[in-house]
């Protein structure tokens, strides 16, 4: 294992971070406050409690996994794509480095630095509402889980784009409205009819619920559910990862 | 001596169908200076990137001093330092940090001191902290040599090291290849400046349509292909070439004042002594002789056109 170069790697990842202060922590932190103004007291004074739960308390969970979802994907595609795009990955390429070994040091500077953004909005919102963590290891549990997911995901996606469109593309497309639609800001039991069920095919539903779950105890769908679903899109991101490292697929042509 | 790169059989065609080497045999020796030759498009980049891991080849097996490239890339690979052709860094990496990185990149534990010394010999030492960005190309150029050293590597590529590059720097890229031999680095060169292969390389192989079309020591190479071209000033101008003189190669210059002889210099029979007496006895006078030998660039032009 070539240790070395992992920790060179993630050094720079973590570096980009802080030197783009405004743009990776400072912005999601604004963005996350004017959520709760909007939709916790503006529309939320107006709304009764859901499960039990006040709605600004309520949607602090969704809320978290909306950032964690994008910036997973963004840091991760963008970690990658970069170096592809102005060609200093021929250094990557030609270094003594497993795919492995690659895949951790990105993987592990994205997921770390959504994670540090999710406690960032938790804290945020500790200032807006009152919250309670009752299973704080599910809730770390997940929130590891869902960034280390998402961000492998996004180094798919940054491996795959071939220009700055196609990087936006997939989260301005698939994931910011299913994220939305995912039940950030209602309970998919408030829907009605047959949208209930066409929910269930929204994966982010699964995250939430369960992210929800650690929260309050409430949850949309059950526990073991959740925690199933987001592993086999664990499972998918790394098949599809195994398989782009096997075949060289728009790294080494 | 035992060679430090072997490439056998080496083939590569891309995904469009583009056949960019046909079959690739080539030995490096250890400690030398090789040049390889070739037309844009000839396929040295792509022969570059197959050994240093950055292109998949089709088929074929190279190995670096003894380490096969897929099945040993760790050994094989920490050996190598690659200088590609395009400036290509992150720019908003100070240098400081940035040749750091190569070398953790390539597992060496951190050295400062040998890390200054590079900076220093490519003088880059005062703009340790500026960021990649700010310098100026030939800096960058510098930059991108000192990331490719950082990890002491004992084969070093220069891909195409001198284009765009002024006269100074230059002198000091070649300065510090030398240096570098003398270090017993064995270094390998691709250029389509003939000059940059003739000042520096111990042996020179030349590409074309992704074929090695040869290998020579560039003395033999020179001695063997090479022309002598010997040139004379006339006293007079002469209107056209006497019937006496038809028998040798000459070659009258369009105002008639010079005439241009070009012979074999490997040959037992010039004909330069000849030639002369000839000119004499058709009353032809010069008022000044020289001779020269043809140069790489020529050799290399009289290749290519060989080539069908």
């Amino acid at each position: 294992m070539n240790l070395r170069a992992v920790w060179a790697i993630y050094r720079v990842e973590m570096a980009r971070a802080f030197r783009t202060v405004l743009q990776s922590i400072i912005s999601p932190v604004i963005s996350t406050s004017l959520y709760f103004v909007v939709f916790g007291s503006a529309i939320g004074s107006r709304i009764n409690e859901i499960d039990g739960i006040a709605y600004g308390a309520f949607i602090v969970p969704g809320l978290m996994m909306l950032s964690l979802l994008t910036q997973s994907i963004s840091n991760a595609s963008f970690a990658i794509y970069f170096p592809k795009f102005v060609g200093s990955i021929y250094e990557l390429l030609s270094a003594p480095v497993s795919y492995l070994e690659i895949i951790i040091a990105y993987v592990g500077g994205a997921a770390t630095k959504s994670i540090m953004l999710g406690l960032i909005i938790l804290a945020t919102a500790a200032l807006f509402v009152p919250l309670r963590i009752e299973h704080p290891f599910w809730m770390i549990a997940f929130l590891v889980l869902t960034a280390v997911t998402f961000s492998l995901f996004g180094f798919i996606i940054g491996i795959w784009a071939k220009t700055f469109e196609q990087l936006q593309l997939v989260p301005l497309l698939i994931v910011t409205p299913l994220t939305f639609l995912g039940g950030s800001f209602y309970s998919i039991h408030m829907l009605p009819g047959i949208w209930k069920t066409i929910t269930l095919f929204n994966p982010v539903v699964y995250l939430i619920s369960g992210f929800r779950w650690s929260f309050y105890g409430k949850a949309d769908v059950s526990v073991g559910v959740s925690l199933g679903m987001t592993l086999v899109f664990l499972a998918i991101c790394i098949a599809i990862v195994a398989w782009i490292f096997k075949t060289g697929y728009r790294l080494r042509n | 001596m035992s060679s430090i790169i072997s490439i056998s059989g080496v083939t590569k065609t891309y995904a469009t169908g583009f056949k960019a080497l046909k079959e690739i045999n080539l030995d490096i020796e250890r400690g030398e200076i090789f040049a390889l030759l070739g037309p844009n498009g000839a396929g040295k980049t792509t022969l570059i990137s197959i050994v240093c891991g950055i292109v998949n080849r089709s088929s074929g097996s190279v190995t670096v001093d003894g380490h096969d490239i897929s099945r040993d890339y760790r050994a094989a690979r920490s050996l190598i330092g690659l200088v590609p052709q395009e400036l290509t860094i992150d720019a908003f990496e100070t240098v400081w940090a940035t040749v750091n990185y190569s070398r953790g990149l390539f597992g060496k534990p951190p050295n400062k001191d040998f890390v200054e010394k590079v900076l220093r010999d490519l003088s880059l030492w005062e703009k340790k902290d500026s960021k990649a960005i700010t310098l100026s190309g030939g800096m960058k150029r510098r930059l991108m040599i000192a990331k490719a050293l950082s990890h002491e590597p004992r084969v070093l590529f220069l891909d195409e090291p001198t284009a765009g590059v002024d006269v100074e720097l230059r002198q000091d890229m070649w300065a510090m290849v030398r240096r570098l031999r003398e270090d017993g680095v064995t270094i390998i060169l691709t250029t389509h400046y003939i000059e940059e292969a003739e000042a520096m390389a111990d042996r020179v192989g030349v590409i074309n349509k992704g074929e090695i079309i040869l290998v020579e020591g560039k003395a033999e190479l020179m001695r063997k292909l090479g022309r002598k071209q010997m040139r004379l000033e006339l006293r007079a101008p002469l209107a056209a070439l006497p019937e006496s003189l038809s028998r040798y190669a000459l070659e009258l210059s369009g105002d008639g004042n010079q005439l241009t002889y070009t012979y074999d210099n490997q040959s037992d029979r010039p004909g330069v002594a000849s030639l002369i007496r000839d000119l004499e006895t058709a009353g032809i006078q010069f008022r000044d002789l020289d001779t020269k030998n043809s140069s790489l660039e020529e050799i290399f032009v009289s290749l290519l056109r060989q080539e069908p």
